[in-house]
């Protein structure tokens, strides 16, 4: 957690590049500094390896396995990328895992900005939950609002409802102390039931005009509140400009961290707070900013989705979202940086949308695969995290480097 | 003599006439105006109800102007919700109520706080012992899936709880690896391992049973009964015929407490929480007693699942247990980290469970949303609103031996 250990430790006169560092961000810097991209490509590796492992323990062909997984993510659409026609297999399943890379570049983003912080933001599902409805409720109302209005309206109080909603815990962390993990699972089951509460028979959002009474479903969002689509077609769930605000937010991910003053305090504190609060940086301001700039994320992917593709949503639907929980895979196999997000969140793309409505396969049943999901985001969060593996990394790359006697810039920490 | 006697009385007298005593009746008081609207007693006049609220408003007031803050807030709010309730009490139609508020919401409390006091109680070994976890969700969630799974194919349900128990301590045994040996964040651990198993469970749900529901007639753990089934008296429907397993979480409470906070493997698993290196010093193994708390975390959590499983629904569908460990990690801290407060959680929690299951009588929105209190208590709880939550001081931090 994010409180020092130095009281703890003691000297340690020969270990003391071993002690592990002070905070959550002070780790995860470390992490990175550790053989760029070293760490995250073998923890990956060894995650699909031991996905694999289970694959072939349980009598399938692994190898036969992941590669439908990989046509059925259309990653082999990247072989001829001018097919661009939809009708074909492989491009319209990369436009489907373009798709769900959408949601996962923010969820990403949302983790990782607190977690730049010291923050450890568990509560994306719940914010994208909260972000999903507003624009649900915005998108169905306001039916005469000229186009651009309307998008824009549901998008901000999207996107300011997962703000106001993460903020709660940011407040709590700020004024009482109340641990930030604590305060987002909550925040998720409160939003979970209330997610139930609005879409069920007789909830506030629920559409008894044109669904039969019983059906636990919203109305559709109106067509002058939809996201443009630029490649596919709507009825098939095309790629709609929302993909273009994610990879812009990622942009601005980047020069909010890397390239203002209020970056620069957000990783100040992540880094360690006693001494940012000694060089004068309010901490806790920066707990409340930061959680609220992570829960914007998370309520504009969920704003961009109900536009974009989902259109309506039902209570089923809400108790089977789990993509705001991949957000947290995302973002610490991509190191908490804009480039990693981006590109952790187009493999995680890929494998939600590869193991399950993509595939095709006669070596696993899509119903099966899904899990594997699962399964290897949990082995993903699981390696991430585990502070000896990567100073293990730390080190032999300083031994290489001290006995090649050739000194070469370190990597760029931040990116 | 009879200065002594003098002092002995000012003492009793005081002793009751001090501030929190006052709030504390003030409570009371409060729970009795809702309470002389219900069933059995059922009163269908406001009167009695108002007067009981007065006065623990009264002894809030007078506890607040003592100094006794929380406690005399604490007997308002009561007042007041005190009376609000018995109010819709009041509104609301005698067989209406009759059906709400019955003996058998005794048992049906009980069974669904039988999994979170289970997992709390897990949950409090491994966080006393210095490791935070937040897997309490996965662990039990192994032990719903392979408790049925062991039900199923040995026939019996001794084993089916016993490959539960199993699969629960390594998920565990994983979690202690990486928090203990491998110093890896925590809470990223905790995480990690829910999403594991609930990958490792869907996918072997698929493989061993076809994503179907499993077949029916599964060797369940019986009912103790006290009475014969034809009893319907209070005793009869509320204790007559509960699990075993809804007994076994009952005595687990005073147990985990002896065991906790009497013996010298209670001092020695507190000592590594509190403080590792001073542990350290004194000889105790802090890795050994970590690995053990966080196994044994593991065992009861899935112990819970399997309840759920084996014991209560008799069947399995994929993530059964939907967010019961964050509710028992809730208890935890409702409880702030203790055996009777985790329980008395999880009974508050179970019975809020059980009535959101009974509300519908009267409003399917307001029974959906009655099923975020334990989340939104909790919420209260961390601010510190009522009463200052302590964790232990070391929980968390990765302890390297020097």
């Amino acid at each position: 957690m994010s409180e020092p250990l130095a009281p703890q430790h003691g000297p340690e006169p020969d270990e003391s590049p071993e002690a592990p560092p002070a905070t959550v961000a002070a780790r995860f810097d470390m992490m990175q500094r550790a053989g760029g991209i070293l760490v995250p490509v073998i923890t990956g590796v060894i995650a699909f390896l031991i996905g694999g492992v289970v694959i072939a323990a349980t009598g399938h062909n692994p190898a036969q396995a992941y590669w439908d997984i990989l046509k059925g993510a259309g990653f082999n659409w990247l072989a001829h990328p001018w097919d661009t026609d939809i009708a074909h297999t492989a491009p319209y399943n990369f436009s489907q895992t373009l798709l769900q890379t959408t949601t996962l570049i923010l969820c990403g983003l949302a983790v990782a900005f607190a977690f730049r912080c010291g923050l450890f933001n568990i509560g994306g599902n719940g914010q994208y939950l909260v972000g999903l409805i507003c624009a649900n409720w915005i998108g169905v109302s306001f039916v005469n609002m000229a186009r651009p209005a309307h998008i824009l309206l549901a998008i901000v109080v999207a996107a300011a409802a997962g703000a106001a909603w993460a903020a709660i815990a940011g407040f709590l962390k700020a004024t009482v102390g109340a641990h930030e993990v604590i305060t987002t699972i909550m925040l998720n089951w409160i939003a979970y039931w209330m997610g139930n509460y609005v879409f069920q028979q007789g909830g506030p959002l629920q559409a008894p005009k044109n669904v039969p009474l019983d059906i636990p479903i919203s109305a559709d969002v109106v067509p002058g509140a939809q996201l443009p689509v630029f490649w596919g077609i709507p009825a098939l769930q095309g790629l709609h400009i929302g993909f273009f605000i994610a990879v812009g937010m990622l942009v601005v991910f980047w020069i909010v961290l890397n390239r203002t003053t209020l970056g620069y305090q957000v990783r100040a504190v992540g880094y360690n707070p006693a001494a940012a609060a000694y060089g004068g940086i309010k901490v806790r301001t920066n707990y409340l900013r930061a959680m609220a700039i992570s829960g914007g994320f998370a309520g504009l992917a969920g704003g961009i989705d109900m536009l974009g593709y989902l259109h309506h949503f039902g209570t089923i639907d809400v108790q089977a979202t789990t993509i705001g929980f991949l957000g947290i895979a995302v973002a610490l196999l991509g190191r908490n940086t804009a480039v990693g997000v981006g590109l952790a969140a187009l493999l995680f793309g890929g494998l939600v949308y590869g193991t399950t409505h993509g595939l095709q396969s006669g070596a696993i049943d899509p119903s099966l695969a899904g899990h594997l999901t699962e399964l290897i985001q949990g082995l993903v969060v699981l390696f991430v995290g585990a502070d000896v593996l990567i100073l293990a990394v730390w080190n032999a790359r300083r031994k290489v480097r001290r006995r090649a006697r050739t000194p070469q810039p370190a990597p760029e920490a931040g990116s | 003599m009879s200065t002594y006697v003098g002092n002995a009385q000012r003492v009793l007298r005081s002793r009751f006439l001090e501030p929190k005593a006052i709030g504390t009746l003030g409570i009371v008081l409060g729970i009795l105006a809702f309470w002389l609207a219900a069933p059995p007693i059922t009163s269908r006049t406001l009167t009695w109800s108002l007067l009981a609220g007065i006065l623990a408003a009264l002894c809030g007031l007078i506890a607040v102007t003592r100094g006794a803050l929380k406690v005399g807030w604490g007997a308002i709010a009561a007042a007041i919700t005190g009376i609000g309730l018995a109010e819709l009490a009041m509104r609301s139609s005698e067989s209406n109520l009759n059906q709400v508020w019955s003996a058998s919401l005794i048992a049906q409390t009980l069974v669904f706080a039988t999994p979170l006091t289970f997992a709390a109680i897990g949950g409090m070994f491994s966080e006393r012992s210095g490791v935070v976890n937040i897997g309490l969700e996965g662990m039990m969630l192994m032990g719903a899936f392979w408790g049925i799974w062991g039900a199923d194919k040995t026939g019996s349900w001794v084993w089916g709880i016993m490959i539960a128990a199993v699969s629960g301590g390594l998920l565990a045994l994983v979690h202690a690896f990486f928090a203990i040996h491998l110093r890896a964040d925590q809470i990223v651990g905790g995480v990690a391992v829910n999403f594991l198993a609930l990958g490792i469970t869907g996918y072997f749900f698929v493989q061993l049973y076809h994503g179907e529901n499993v077949p029916p007639g599964i060797s369940q753990i019986p009912d103790l009964h006290l009475t014969k089934d034809s009893n319907h008296s209070f005793f009869g429907n509320s204790f007559g015929s509960l699990n075993y397993m809804i007994w076994a979480a009952i005595l687990l409470v005073p147990l985990s407490y002896i065991v906790m906070f009497k013996t010298p493997i209670g001092l020695r698993i507190r000592a590594c929480g509190e403080h590792p290196r001073a542990a350290d010093t004194v000889g105790i193994n802090v890795y050994l007693v970590r690995y053990g708390s966080v196994v044994l975390s593991g065992i009861l959590a899935a112990l819970g699942g399997a309840f759920l499983t084996v014991g209560y629904l008799n069947t399995y569908n994929e993530n059964v247990t939907a967010g019961r460990g964050f509710i028992a990690l809730a208890a935890l801290i409702f409880g702030n980290w203790r055996p009777f407060g985790a329980f008395a959680a999880a009974l508050l929690f179970g019975l809020s469970t059980a009535l959101a299951f009974r509300l519908p009588t009267y409003s399917n929105n307001a029974a959906t949303l009655f099923q975020a209190l334990p989340y939104v208590l909790t919420l209260i709880a961390v601010a510190g609103v009522i009463g200052r939550t302590v964790p232990p001081a070391a929980v968390g931090r990765p302890y390297k031996k020097q």
